[in-house]
């Protein structure tokens, strides 16, 4: 407190010096960094929240620049994951708090590495795969989490608090078919904000445990057509719901139940993820890649392959993003081809 | 007839009498819905049989994936 840098923030009574302190305490797990992740990670860094834990699967590219508000163009430039910068510029922000990055696609084994300590998990993902991840672990390890998701002007939002509201599953029922998860209508900035104010908002309030003060309803607005909507779905709680009802079973907690590739949304993009967890030993991949007919660049995170009018980009934690297709078969044979399972 | 959807009225055709109708004619057949026609959640399987009469105020929310 010596630079007096909250004092806005506790001269508002609902967070004061008591809220401020438990926001010191406080411990939150962003799974994206994307539009949304860069977007209320860089609230809750300025807000003062204690620690803060960042994971994202990719990395900085120029289309991400006019949204994703913690990247430069250097970081573009040079393909820098998500994570690592977000961490770097966050740190810059606030040095008072702990901010850690992890490079990595969250699947079972990562959700049930990072969940341990979470006071709160922030959803920036931009898949439903993800969310229902998200939601079973919620559920199972007692964590609330708040969604978020927008496209084009339109956004929503909904807070989930394990034994108080339905969960994300029963809203939703069953995971919507891909091709809506991809962003091909686009996306305007103010759009990504609206949400993250309110995730942001509703994070406070939990966070310094004005349970009474959460706004309860599923909020949806479209920036551009001038429409909102704020419902109140309590009775959408289902009894029989494998997530959160009577005898849940975390379906999305079952391994077998993962992909184990996956289309990167609106990216013609498929990223393939090895059966196991490893480190990859990224320089001598990289010496053996060098001696192909093909483009080899490489920074300490990850190798960017170009060979053959394709493009792959490796990263140390075993996955690959196989560019230029949305073929799963395509990407899988020319994994196979230059790096082999 | 005349509906207030998501907060703005909006003049439906006669062909429109039912929320499944209504959701054919937004387009939103094929999306993940949250609806509700005054105050009350009109759930999935009661889509088709639940009417719609002029001046109803409907809330029709879409799950959207982008982040």
């Amino acid at each position: 407190m010596s630079h007096n840098r909250y004092s806005r923030q506790t001269l508002f009574s609902p967070i004061g010096e008591t809220g401020q302190e438990k926001l010191k305490q406080s411990h939150v797990l962003i799974v994206g960094a994307g539009a949304l992740g860069t977007s209320i990670s860089e609230i809750l860094a300025r807000a003062g929240v204690g620690k803060l834990s960042i994971v994202d699967r990719d990395y900085v590219e120029w289309s991400n620049l006019q949204r994703q508000q913690l990247y430069t163009e250097e970081d573009a430039q040079n393909r820098i994951p998500k994570a690592v910068s977000a961490e770097r510029r966050l740190k810059q922000v606030n040095s008072e708090i702990t901010i850690q990055g992890h490079v990595a696609d969250v699947s079972v084994e990562e959700i049930e590495r990072y969940i341990t300590g979470v006071d709160l998990i922030i959803d920036a993902t931009d898949n439903f795969e993800t969310r229902m991840l998200l939601n079973d672990a919620s559920q199972k390890y007692n964590v609330p989490w708040i969604y978020g998701g927008c496209t084009g002007s339109h956004g929503l939002t909904f807070t989930v608090i394990p034994e108080k509201t339905p969960c994300f599953a029963c809203l939703l029922g069953a995971i919507p078919m891909s091709g809506e998860t991809c962003d091909t209508v686009g996306i305007i900035s103010p759009a990504v904000q609206m949400v993250t104010a309110h995730q942001a908002t509703e994070a406070f309030k939990i966070l310094v445990g004005d349970y009474d003060g959460l706004r309860n309803t599923l909020l949806f607005f479209d920036l551009w057509k001038n429409e909102q909507a704020s419902i109140k779905v309590a009775s959408m709680q289902k009894k029989e719901c494998p997530s959160c009802g009577d005898s849940p079973s975390y379906p999305y907690l079952n391994k077998e139940n993962q992909t184990r590739t996956a289309i990167l949304c609106g990216r013609d993009t498929v990223q393939i993820r090895p059966p196991h967890m490893f480190e990859r030993d990224l320089s001598t991949l990289k010496q053996k890649l060098q001696r192909l007919d093909g483009k080899v660049e490489a920074n300490p995170f990850l190798i960017n392959l170009s060979i053959d009018n394709q493009r792959m980009v490796i990263f140390k934690d075993g996955r690959v993003l196989v560019h230029g297709t949305k073929d799963i078969t395509t990407a899988k044979s020319l994994y196979n081809r230059y790096i082999g399972g | 007839m005349t509906l207030t959807i998501n907060g703005n009225a909006m003049d439906v055709p006669e062909t429109v009498s039912s929320v499944s109708d209504l959701i054919t004619h937004l387009e939103l057949g094929s999306k993940r819905l949250v609806v509700e026609v005054n105050q009350e959640i009109i759930d999935k399987s009661m889509h088709a049989e639940q009417q719609l009469t002029n001046g109803d105020r409907v809330e029709i929310v879409h799950f959207v994936g982008g982040g």
